[in-house]
C-alpha cells in the first residue's frame, strides 16, 4: 500500500498541541510493553505508509514510518538485502517508524551495530506540528547536528517518524549454526577467546548449557572456519536465532518479569539466578523474574544497564535512571521538539 | 582584543601560569586550521594536561560569558577551530595518553588528544585496529574526529567515527562531565553519543573516548582498473555494489587528479586513461578470493580498458600513494585550490560528474575530481590563482554552484569534512529555516549562551537571508520572510 498520511497526521498533532492532550503514537502496536506504560489518544500511523525509494546499488531504503516492517524486509529480500540490525518484530504488524524509535536490535547486534548506526535521515513531524527533514539519502553527511541518529530509540518522546532513510546491506551469502557445550562462566571466556580472531561470527548466545555461534560468508569460508571452531551444527540455525529475536524461545514463556541486562561483553555471569539467556558476544543478558533492586545493582556494578523489557504486574520505571545532568538535557531536547509534552510523555521516563 | 583580566587570573589560577598563553608571539601558529585561507590569531590559548583542568576552563568561560574553542591537532578542513575573537582556545594537545587497549574487549579508551593513527599502532600488537582512517589519520586526534565524525577511504564497509565510537566522555559549558554511550555502545535514554558526534564543538568538549577496535583482516586485495571514459567508470561504482558485494575502498579519480597523482608519486597509473578506480576488498580469505573474481569480471563487462590487481602489499601502497596525495599533487598545478566535500547518491554520479565539467568551463576554471566513489563522496578540487583579480570570488562561486548541485541531486554539502565557517552559506542551500532553527535549540539546550565556538557550523538565519540575496535562485528568494538589512 502508498499513502501518504502526512496531512492527517499534522492535524491530528495539532489538535492535540492546542488541548496540550498525549498522545500515544502507535504503529503495529507490537511493543506496547515496551518502556513505561502511558496514557494518551493513540495516534496511528498506519495509515502513511509506503516504501518511497529502493535502489540497490544505493545501499538506502527509504518508507514512510507506517510502513511494515515485513514489506521493507520482504523488498530488500527481493534484491538479496536485509537490515543488517536484525529488528525483531514481535508481531505481524510492526512498523519501520516503531522499529526505530524502540531501537531494537537482534541476535546480529554485537557484529553489526545498533539500529542508530543505519538510519540516514528522517523526516519527523514534531510535537507543535512542525515537519522538519534531518540527514538524507547519502552513505556520508556531516551537515548539520545529527538529528535523524538521535531518533533511533527516543521511543517517540521527540517526533512522530513521517520517512526514514536507512543504510541496507546485502545479506550473507551463506550461513551456518554451531552449538557448543560449556557452562555459563566458559562459554563466557571462550566467547572472549574467538574475539581475538576474525571469525566470521554474526551471532551468539548461551542457554542451558550450549554456546549457539553463527557464521556467516562464502561456503568455502564456512567449510574452513567451521573446523576451528568445532562443535556440532544445528540443522535449522535459521528458526533458532529467530525465536531469540522474536522472543519465542520457551525461555521467554511464562508471566514473569522480564528484565534486559547490557554489560561489558566479558564479565562473569551476573549474581542474578542460574537461570539465563546470554546473547551478543556476551554483552546482552536475560533475566526472568528477579527483583528490580537486584537487577539494577547486578548490572550498574560491573559499568552496564538493566531494562525492565516486559513486566507483566504493573507500570513501573523501565529504563536504569539518568544521571541528573543528563536527565536535564534530555528535558531541554524534548522542550525543543516537543515544547507541550504531548508525544508519548512518560514512556521513557516519568517526567519526559 | 585585549582578554579579560579575571578570567585570566581565573584560568592562571587553574592551569598554572604555564599553560595560558597570551603573547602574540605564542598565539600566533594556532590562527587556522587546515582550511588557510581563515585566520585570526587567538586571544589566548590555553593548555590544560587534565579533564579537570578542561572542566575549569569551560566554568571560567561560562562564568564570564567568554566564548571558547576546542582544539585539537588544526587539520579540519572547514576552520571548524578558527579562533573567535574576544575567546578563549582550548588546545586539548596535553590530553594525549592512552588509557588501555584491551583485546578482549576489543576497545581502546583514549584522551582526546590522541592521534587517529596512534590507536591503530597500540593496537596491532594484539592483531587488531581501528578502522576510520581520514587521510590526516597521522596527525589527526580522535577528539577532533568525534566532533568533525571524520570519515576515511573505508568508510562504506567499516562505517564513519560514530559507527566506531563506544562512550564519549564531554565536558559541557557548565563544566559538568557527561557520560554518553557506553562500553556496550548501548545506554538508557537518546543516542547522546550519536548527535554529539559530528557536534563541531559546538555542544560539548570531548575529554576522552573509548573506541571499538577490529581485528586486522586476514587477507587484502587492491584492484585498479582504468576506463576511457568517465561515465562508464562512474557506471561500473554502482554494479560493483548492486552485485552484493561491499568494497573496504572504492576510489575514483577523473584524468587531471590521475594524471597528477602520476607525476607527483610515480605510482603506475595509466596516464591515458580517462578515469580510474582503485577497489580494496579485504576480510577472509575465501570471501576475498571470491569477490576479487567477481569484480574483476564485473569491471571487465562494464569496459574497463585495464586491470591490475596488486601482487604484493608493496605494490598496493603505491597504488595506495597516488590516490593519498592527490591533493597536494594537484595543488601542484595551480597556485591555490578549493577542495569542495558533497556527498550525492551515487546513481547520480556520471551525470554530476558531467555538469562539473560544465561548470568548470563555464567559471574557466579548471576543476580535478578525486572522491570515494563507493560513499558518493566527491571531492571536487577547484584550481585558480588567488594573485589574479576576482578569481578567488569566481572559484567561491563555482565551488557553491557545485555544492547546489550536490543538494540538487539528493545529496549534502559535506560528507566529511564539517561546516565549520566555510560552508555557512552552502548550508543556506541544504536546511530550510525549520531545520535551522531546531539547529539553534538544539544548541541552546546544551550550551544556552552560545559560547561554545560560536558563528560555526550552522548558519544564522540572517546570515541565509544575505546568502540567498546573493544566490536568488530561479526567481525565487529563499528565506524571503526574514527582513534585510
Amino acid at each position: 500500500m502508498d499513502r501518504d498520511g502526512t496531512d492527517d497526521l499534522i492535524a491530528q498533532v495539532c489538535e492535540a498541541a492546542s488541548r496540550g492532550a498525549a498522545l500515544r503514537i502507535v504503529g503495529g502496536d507490537t511493543k506496547r510493553f515496551y518502556g513505561r506504560a502511558i496514557d494518551g489518544v493513540p495516534l496511528a500511523t498506519r495509515g502513511h505508509t509506503g516504501i518511497l525509494r529502493h535502489d540497490p546499488a544505493e545501499l538506502v531504503l527509504t518508507a514512510r514510518g507506517g510502513t511494515p516492517l515485513a514489506e521493507v524486509e520482504a523488498q530488500l529480500a527481493a534484491h538479496g538485502q536485509r537490515l543488517p540490525f536484525e529488528p525483531p518484530h514481535f508481531g505481524a504488524d510492526a512498523t519501520l517508524g516503531g522499529t526505530v524509535a524502540a531501537g531494537l536490535a537482534g541476535p546480529a547486534r554485537a557484529w553489526a551495530g545498533p539500529v542508530r548506526d543505519y538510519v540516514l535521515g528522517a523526516r519527523i513531524l514534531t510535537g507543535d506540528g512542525r515537519v522538519l527533514r534531518f540527514g538524507g539519502e547519502v552513505m556520508k553527511n556531516v551537515a548539520g547536528y545529527d538529528v535523524a541518529r538521535l531518533m533511533a530509540g527516543s521511543l517517540g518522546v521527540l517526533g512522530v517518524l513521517l520517512d526514514v532513510s536507512l543504510k541496507v546491506l546485502p545479506r550473507a551469502a551463506a550461513e551456518r549454526t554451531l552449538a557448543l557445550e560449556f557452562d555459563a562462566a566458559h562459554a563466557l571466556e571462550h566467547l572472549a577467546s574467538l574475539a581475538r580472531g576474525a571469525l566470521p561470527l554474526s551471532a551468539s548466545s548461551w542457554i542451558d548449557g550450549r554456546l549457539y555461534l553463527r557464521l556467516e560468508g562464502s561456503l568455502e569460508t564456512l567449510d574452513a572456519v567451521a573446523a576451528r571452531v568445532g562443535g556440532e551444527l544445528l540443522p535449522d540455525g535459521g528458526s533458532f536465532w529467530a525465536s531469540l529475536r522474536e522472543q519465542t524461545h520457551p525461555f521467554f514463556a511464562g508471566e514473569q518479569s522480564l528484565w534486559r541486562c547490557t554489560v561489558p561483553g566479558p564479565v562473569a555471569p551476573l549474581p542474578l539466578g542460574d537461570v539465563s539467556l546470554v546473547e551478543w558476544n556476551g554483552m546482552q543478558r536475560w533475566y526472568r523474574g528477579v527483583a528490580e533492586t537486584a537487577a539494577l545493582e547486578a548490572t550498574t556494578a560491573v559499568g552496564g544497564h538493566a531494562t525492565l523489557f516486559r513486566d507483566h504486574t504493573d507500570a513501573a520505571d523501565a529504563f536504569t535512571p539518568l544521571a541528573p545532568p543528563l536527565l536535564r538535557l534530555h528535558r531541554e531536547l524534548k522542550r525543543v521538539f516537543d515544547p507541550a509534552g504531548i508525544l508519548n510523555p512518560g514512556r521513557m521516563y516519568a517526567d519526559l | 582584543m585585549t582578554p579579560d583580566p579575571a578570567l585570566l587570573n581565573d584560568l592562571r589560577a587553574a592551569l598554572g601560569a604555564d599553560a595560558v598563553l597570551v603573547s602574540a608571539e605564542a598565539c600566533a601558529p594556532f590562527e587556522c586550521d587546515a582550511l588557510t585561507a581563515h585566520r585570526r590569531s587567538p586571544d589566548v590559548v590555553v593548555l590544560p594536561r587534565t579533564v579537570d583542568e578542561v572542566r575549569s576552563v569551560l566554568r571560567a568561560c561560562r562564568q564570564h560569558g567568554t566564548p571558547v574553542v576546542a582544539r585539537g591537532a588544526g587539520t579540519g578542513l572547514s576552520g571548524g577551530s578558527l579562533p573567535v575573537a574576544g575567546g578563549v582556545l582550548l588546545v586539548l594537545a596535553r590530553l594525549n595518553r592512552i588509557l588501555e587497549v584491551d583485546p578482549r574487549r576489543r576497545l581502546a579508551r583514549v584522551q582526546p588528544g590522541v592521534t587517529n593513527l596512534e590507536i591503530s599502532m597500540a593496537a596491532a600488537p594484539h592483531g587488531l585496529y581501528y578502522a576510520p582512517d581520514p587521510s590526516s589519520q597521522v596527525a589527526c586526534t580522535i577528539g577532533g574526529n568525534v566532533a568533525e565524525n571524520s570519515g576515511g577511504v573505508h568508510c562504506l564497509k567499516h562505517g564513519l567515527t560514530v559507527h566506531n565510537l563506544l562512550e564519549v566522555r564531554v565536558v559541557t559549558i557548565d563544566g559538568e562531565l557527561l557520560v554518553l554511550g557506553s562500553e556496550t555502545g548501548e545506554a538508557p535514554g537518546l543516542p547522546l553519543l550519536a548527535l554529539l558526534t559530528g557536534s563541531e564543538g559546538m555542544l560539548g568538549v570531548v575529554v576522552e573516548a573509548t573506541v571499538r577496535l577490529k581485528p586486522l583482516p586476514e587477507r587484502v586485495e587492491l584492484l585498479m582498473a582504468a576506463f576511457d571514459d568517465v561515465r562508464r567508470c562512474a557506471d561500473a561504482v554502482g554494479r560493483v555494489i548492486a552485485s552484493g558485494i561491499v568494497p573496504a575502498g572504492l576510489e575514483m579519480m577523473d584524468a587531471p587528479a590521475m594524471r597528477a597523482a602520476e607525476a607527483f608519486a610515480h605510482c603506475g597509473y595509466p596516464s591515458e586513461a580517462d578515469a580510474l578506480l582503485l577497489c580494496e576488498l579485504d576480510g577472509l580469505h575465501h570471501d576475498v578470493e571470491r569477490d576479487l573474481q567477481a569484480v574483476e569480471a564485473l569491471l571487465r563487462d562494464c569496459g574497463a580498458t585495464s586491470l591490475r590487481v596488486a601482487a604484493d602489499a608493496g605494490e598496493r601502497q603505491r597504488m595506495w600513494s597516488g590516490r593519498k596525495s592527490a591533493f597536494p599533487a594537484v595543488g601542484r598545478l595551480a597556485p591555490d585550490y578549493f577542495c569542495m566535500d558533497g556527498t550525492i547518491p551515487r546513481r547520480h554520479l556520471a551525470d554530476v560528474l558531467q555538469r562539473i565539467g560544465e561548470l568548470s568551463q563555464a567559471a574557466g576554471l579548471p576543476v580535478a575530481n578525486v572522491f570515494h566513489a563507493g560513499d558518493g563522496n566527491l571531492h571536487p578540487l577547484i584550481l585558480f590563482d588567488a594573485g589574479e583579480p576576482g578569481a578567488v570570488e569566481r572559484a567561491e562561486h563555482l565551488g557553491a554552484e557545485i555544492l547546489e548541485l550536490c543538494v540538487a541531486v539528493g545529496g549534502t554539502v559535506t560528507g566529511e569534512h564539517g561546516v565549520g565557517v566555510e560552508k555557512l552559506g552552502p548550508m543556506c542551500t541544504q536546511f530550510g529555516s525549520g531545520e535551522l532553527e531546531a539547529f539553534h535549540a538544539v544548541k541552546r539546550a546544551f550550551d544556552p549562551d552560545g559560547l561554545l565556538n560560536p558563528g560555526k557550523a550552522v548558519p544564522t538565519l540572517a546570515r541565509c537571508a544575505d546568502y540567498g540575496a546573493m544566490r536568488v535562485h530561479g526567481g525565487k528568494l529563499p528565506f524571503s520572510h526574514l527582513p534585510r538589512f
